[in-house]
């Protein structure tokens, strides 16, 4: 993706974060750069949920006092931007928990298929039926297939990583069969910043009449995303990985597909017609919203999808392959520093996870901590992953709008010196 | 500086020279434990004598702090009775979970109270716990198959 917009103005932008401006660790510069992991919330977000809390603050859909009704408004508002911004309908989008919520409400209401209607029957999952991942997921899409095959008797197949980091789709025809059910998989991998061909695996699933669950995560943040011109069936993202609040995430689903899916989460709110012999249930999406939902955080992420669309998602995925870009170069010229997945910014996002030779990632991320920056250390919630690339951990540095080149050199000298002192450089 | 009050020369020592490292025989029980925030892990063997540790064995993957650790816990236990290796595990478990306002004792745990920083950093606490696990469970698995 390339922009001919002029590029972002980082330090207006900045001025907006208040956390960039504090200190760490006996007074250093924060480097946040463990976005990926969670982002950094604007003042705007946060006044707007402070704002509604003030003025608005009441349960949505129930009550028919003003307050109520205006509480439901500033909900079903956010439904609205948001849609819009990731290209679906109104009725398409449901408020989760999180975005591992979404995943598991997709794969619980197959298994609940079974036992429903015979407008469910589509997503009924039989023993022997064959349900698809890959090995690039992050856990949140990869347990919930695993369970779901588990208790169906359903087989777990997966596409396998190359060296460098993308799909290894040579073999897509025999992995995915006539017997797929679903094809769960991630449209850019939270480790590697590998942004998978997503119109080719549609493509194929489609073809076997299989369903499509994409992890939308690390790519709605990040850049523009239509899910009607994906053509995916499901997807699942989450608030805090776009300067949105935490504890809610957000499903996508395909509006004649959410109408037969049975529900997940049962109780109120989400029933038509509650008898003691049994219970009918509601359209989609409240279908899917059983009980009180969160609503300060549906607001303040309706603010931070306003946010994004000003500052323009194709100006920031421009700005994150800038600082790609550097952070490759500058890492990758290390001698002992072995760049993990793709060596190149071709196709991905703003992930770069790397290791250093004698220095375990715990202990590198110590380093760079006390000189104040922030990277995530570990396996990332994907184990699976590491293993095929030969890592036991990693150190991972992801990057956001708020970010500078100047931080992307803080990086570099921080590895400098995480080598000097471990007595390997 | 923080990171030479966790770092102490004497961890980065046992994390370039480890004591005891390896797996061997003959041994009672083995505990394999993970780190599931960063996948780190350790096998470790012991082999226990009329109620004495006569060897710990161990292998694994993992930072500085776990393995420094595993090699510090060798030092302490092997000869000693289980009562006095495990009073040495409490007093250590003591440490590593005081947020740094615990005073170690060196008679009994030596060179262990060089993670008396390390204590500081909740994050770091379980690294260097994971081998002082695996040894309790491991003993712990002797004495049930004795």
């Amino acid at each position: 993706m390339t922009t001919t917009a002029a590029p972002l103005d980082v330090t207006a932008l900045r001025a907006d974060f208040p956390i960039l401006s504090r200190t760490v660790r006996d007074g250093k510069r924060l480097v946040y750069l463990d976005s990926g992991a969670t982002s950094q919330r604007p003042t705007q977000v946060l006044d707007a949920e402070k704002a509604f809390l003030q003025t608005a603050n009441a349960a949505v859909h129930r009550g028919a006092h003003q307050l109520a009704e205006e509480a439901t408004d500033a909900y079903e508002g956010a439904r609205q931007r948001i849609a819009d911004f990731v290209g679906a309908d109104f009725g398409e989008l449901v408020f989760t928990k999180n975005a591992t919520e979404g995943f598991n409400l997709v794969a619980y209401a197959m298994g609940n298929a079974a036992t429903s209607g015979p407008e469910a029957a589509r997503f009924v999952v039989n023993p022997g039926d064959e349900i698809v991942v890959t090995e690039m997921e992050h856990h949140a899409n990869l347990v919930p297939w695993q369970q779901l095959a588990h208790r169906t008797g359903a087989v777990l197949k997966w596409f396998k990583v190359t060296p460098d980091g993308r799909l290894d789709l040579s073999d897509i025809d025999s992995v995915i069969t006539p017997r797929t059910r679903v094809v769960a998989f991630t449209h850019q991998s939270n480790v590697l910043g590998t942004i998978n061909p997503v119109d080719v695996l549609v493509a194929a699933a489609q073809r076997v009449g299989a369903l499509t669950v994409l992890d939308a995560c690390q790519s709605v943040p990040h850049g523009p995303v239509d899910f009607h011109a994906l053509g995916v069936d499901f997807a699942s993202f989450s608030g805090h990985k776009m300067l949105g609040p935490s504890g809610i995430g957000v499903l996508y689903g395909r509006r004649e597909l959410l109408e037969a899916l049975p529900p997940f989460i049962t109780g109120g709110s989400m029933i038509e017609l509650v008898r003691m012999e049994g219970s009918t249930f509601a359209p989609p999406p409240q279908r899917f919203e059983a009980g009180s939902p969160m609503t300060s955080q549906a607001v303040g992420l309706g603010a931070a999808v306003d946010y994004l669309s000003v500052v323009g998602m194709e100006r920031i995925h421009a700005h994150e392959h800038a600082l790609t870009v550097a952070a490759l170069e500058g890492l990758g010229a290390i001698p002992g520093v072995r760049l993990i997945g793709p060596q190149d910014a071709v196709d991905r996002g703003g992930a770069v996870p790397f290791e250093i030779e004698g220095i375990h990632p715990h202990d590198a991320g110590q380093v760079l901590d006390s000189l104040g920056i922030a990277v995530r250390v570990g396996h990332h919630c994907a184990w699976p992953l590491h293993r095929c690339l030969n890592a036991q951990a990693s150190v991972r540095a992801t990057f956001y709008l708020y970010n500078t080149l100047d931080e992307v050199d803080a990086l570099v000298d921080g590895v400098r010196e995480a080598q000097k002192f471990f007595g390997v450089a | 500086m923080q990171l030479q009050q966790m770092y102490q020369e004497i961890i980065l020592d046992h994390y370039k020279n480890p004591h005891g490292r390896g797996l061997r025989s003959p041994y009672d029980a083995e505990s394999f434990q993970v780190n599931p925030t960063c996948g780190d892990e350790v096998t470790l063997r012991v082999h226990v004598v009329d109620d004495v540790v006569q060897d710990v064995s161990y292998d694994g993957q993992g930072c500085s702090i776990s393995q420094a650790s595993t090699s510090v816990l060798t030092d302490l236990v092997v000869g000693k009775p289980v009562g006095e290796a495990f009073k040495k595990l409490d007093a250590f478990v003591e440490l590593m979970q005081g947020r740094g306002q615990v005073e170690p004792d060196e008679d009994v745990l030596e060179d262990g109270i060089a993670f008396a920083g390390v204590a500081k950093y909740p994050a770091r606490v379980k690294c260097a716990l994971l081998g002082w696990m695996a040894f309790k469970d491991a003993v712990v698995r002797s004495q049930g198959a004795a």
